[in-house]
């Protein structure tokens, strides 16, 4: 019986197991960004400890940089504390840091595969659920809280639960309109926000080899929001000839820093081999095994307040009446907050604010799907509509392409890189009741800044056209005008 | 008082006692427990005082069991289903137990959520839905009920009030619990906060960093 990719991860980075029956496994990967860090470091300062590792650890800001102005101190003075002491903690333990002069800035799951640094067959961690997107490329990537920060940060290793693994098979081709978002949001509400608990999700089958880097992201990012604890995708050509050339991926041509030992040649090839044998074995077992068809997944907006809580675009809203016990009470509280009627079409469901960024959908094939909705047209009059690229690189790509352009002329705000409204811990905030159409992972009450504002997920084409006709709209309907 | 034992520096912990406080409601996120703004900090210090502050606002008049006096004080909190999905911050249990929370019971967690609390030396106990609700019922009908967690034997005691005619003259329930060998293990040995034991075993760790061939440069 062959093996795995989680199982292969596993025992090749087990130092031992603990007295607890948990594993200790070796992390390659250390992310680190300003909000789950601080205290973190202070824990090493009180202890005396230094960071084990720091060729392997990687930090930046994103959470609450602003994303108007980069001008210090930044007005909220909180902001401020927390820049200052990534900086100064970076600093002093040697760690290197993307920070706000570095042109290689953005949100830390968006940074780490342009850079290379995410690479297939590693243990992946940093203090943020999302890490989860690095799975994309055949990763093991952990979210993990502050405690186990300071655990990484300290021995580079964590104290970790075996986990089953769920291969989810996702058959055939998508249609015209349905994205990585749709995908995600629809194996999310067949299986449920806590239907992964103690998994690892698998993603394969035709549509995902289909996909590029960065709709396999989209679909890792969100495996959180499905109760999984990692998700990730066999790496393959398509993964290798992204890594290709990046900063910190192997080549051929000496060695950038990353890697402790000195080239010997033939790296790339080398690597790729590993890489290659990491993959899942053929003959693999699985603990679950799941089917979805992708050409019955449509554009996919949430009604509710979490993100299982979707329908297809020109699906109504579910009735309580139609559920029981506790799913009955979840529905009823979510239409309770969302001031929503049950049976009434999602579609024509009026928005205040597009917002369309975040790690889940920031990325430049996110830009370019929103822009050729948008390109031509007009951002409705009474919404306030904001691009939040996922870091420097991609507005710069964004850029060269004159996305920033058909973005401005629409009527979008065209900001700089940051994770800003997806939980707006910047100055991006929603106000009081106002509906968001969002490219972002969550949908829970208060999410984006204001206790009742109200969310409503889907990909960022959708978002591109709620923008444009001020309302929730199938997408579709802007391709056959083309 | 939770029958919390040191030993040299360690800290043992077998039985959690104390008021027990519900929160109803399936898929409570740690947005819910926490909101993001109340994250714009450098330590965990004054986040008890925000525990659920967007749902303690949205009960006008105190209603919010966090806010109501009969619950002040109370040290186990008692949920439903998927108790802390979504973001890992750790200011979530950080909040609650800064609050006054020793100890969370309910249907299920989150994993992430989990982890965190156990880092903290917050055990998270597991009931039936049914052993939920009934635990619920009697928090509410006697704020004043003490709970024991045993989490040697992996049971929830109390004294189940009775509908007549007083609450203190119920009958004592036990019920058997779950919690997961790994973190049982970690609070009966007081070996919660994990960094010690991964570091007992540097030489382990750097073998392992150095047969990994992104770790040594893919020199093989």
């Amino acid at each position: 019986m062959g093996k795995n990719l989680l199982q292969k991860v596993w025992e090749s980075h087990r130092v031992r197991t603990l007295s607890t029956g948990q594993a200790q496994l070796f992390i390659g990967l250390h992310l680190v960004h300003e909000v789950t860090s601080p205290q973190a470091f202070d824990a090493l300062r009180q202890r005396g400890w230094s960071v084990r590792y720091p060729q392997r650890t990687f930090a930046t800001a994103d959470h609450i940089v602003p994303t108007d102005s980069l001008a210090r101190p930044f007005a909220d003075s909180l902001a401020e504390e927390m820049m200052t002491a990534l900086e100064t903690n970076c600093r002093e333990f040697g760690v290197t840091c993307f920070d706000l002069k570095d042109s290689r800035q953005g949100i830390v799951h968006v940074i780490g595969p342009e850079l290379g640094l995410t690479q297939p067959g590693m243990t992946i961690a940093c203090g943020d659920s999302h890490t989860s997107t690095h799975g994309a490329f055949g990763a093991i990537a952990l979210g993990i809280g502050t405690s186990q920060v300071r655990d990484v940060l300290a021995t580079q290793c964590l104290a970790i639960d075996p986990l089953k693994v769920r291969r989810i098979r996702v058959t055939g081709r998508l249609r015209s309109g349905s994205f990585a978002k749709d995908v995600i949001l629809t194996i999310i509400r067949r299986l449920g926000v806590k239907g992964g608990v103690g998994y690892a999700y698998e993603y394969a089958g035709d549509a995902i080899d289909n996909m590029s880097m960065e709709e396999r992201m989209t679909i890792c990012n969100m495996s959180i929001e499905g109760g999984a604890r990692v998700g990730y995708i066999n790496p393959d050509e398509t993964t290798f000839e992204y890594l290709k050339g990046r900063t910190y991926a192997p080549s051929n041509a000496p060695p950038n820093g990353l890697s402790n030992g000195a080239s010997s040649g033939g790296d790339w090839e080398k690597a790729v081999s590993w890489w290659r044998s990491m993959a899942s074995d053929p003959d693999a077992s699985f603990d679950d095994d799941v089917e979805i068809v992708g050409g019955e997944i449509k554009p996919a907006v949430t009604w509710g307040i979490n993100p299982g809580q979707s329908v297809g675009v020109d699906e109504a809203i579910p009735s309580p009446g139609d559920f029981e016990g506790g799913e009955r009470t979840s529905i009823e509280e979510a239409l309770s907050f969302m001031d929503f009627q049950p049976g009434k079409k999602i579609s024509g469901t009026k928005i205040d604010v597009a917002f369309i960024g975040s790690c889940t959908n920031s990325r430049i094939s996110d830009l370019r799907a929103a822009a050729r909705v948008v390109e031509g047209r007009k951002v409705a009059s009474d919404v306030r509509a904001l691009v939040v690229p996922g870091s420097r690189d991609v507005a710069q790509v964004a850029l060269s392409e004159g996305l920033d352009k058909i973005f401005s002329d629409a009527g979008f705000d065209w900001r700089g890189a940051g994770c800003s409204m997806c939980l707006a811990m910047n100055p991006d905030k929603l106000n009081d009741r106002e509906i968001c159409a969002s490219s972002s992972n969550r949908n829970f009450k208060g999410r984006q800044g204001h206790p009742t504002g109200r969310t409503l997920l889907m990909s960022p084409a959708m978002v591109a056209a709620a923008a444009v006709a001020g309302e929730v709209v199938d997408v579709r309907e802007f391709y056959d005008d083309e | 008082m939770s029958d919390t034992a040191a030993s040299g520096h360690i800290e043992k912990r077998r039985q959690i006692e104390g008021r027990g406080i519900a929160v109803r409601g399936d898929d409570i996120d740690t947005d819910r427990i926490i909101p993001a703004r109340f994250l714009r900090c450098v330590t965990f210090e004054g986040l008890g005082d925000h525990a659920f502050e967007d749902d303690r606002k949205a009960h006008p008049g105190g209603a919010h069991p966090f806010d109501r006096q009969e619950f002040q004080g109370a040290r186990i909190l008692v949920v439903n289903r998927n108790f802390g999905c979504g973001s890992s911050r750790e200011h979530a249990p950080q909040s609650l137990s800064r609050w006054g929370i020793q100890a969370v019971v309910g249907e299920s967690f989150a994993e992430i959520f989990f982890g965190n609390c156990i880092a903290l030396g917050v055990p998270c106990l597991t009931l039936s839905s049914q052993d939920v609700a009934r635990l619920q019922d009697a928090i509410e009908k006697d704020p004043s009920l003490q709970i024991v967690l045993d989490l040697e034997a992996r049971t929830v005691i109390y004294r189940e009030p009775s509908i007549y005619p007083e609450p203190s003259e119920g009958s004592e329930r036990s019920v058997a619990a779950g919690l997961p060998d790994g973190a049982q293990q970690a609070f009966l040995a007081g070996t919660w906060d994990a960094a010690g034991l991964l570091m007992e075993s540097p030489e382990t760790i750097d073998r392992v960093a150095a047969s990994l061939p992104y770790v040594s440069g893919w020199t093989r």
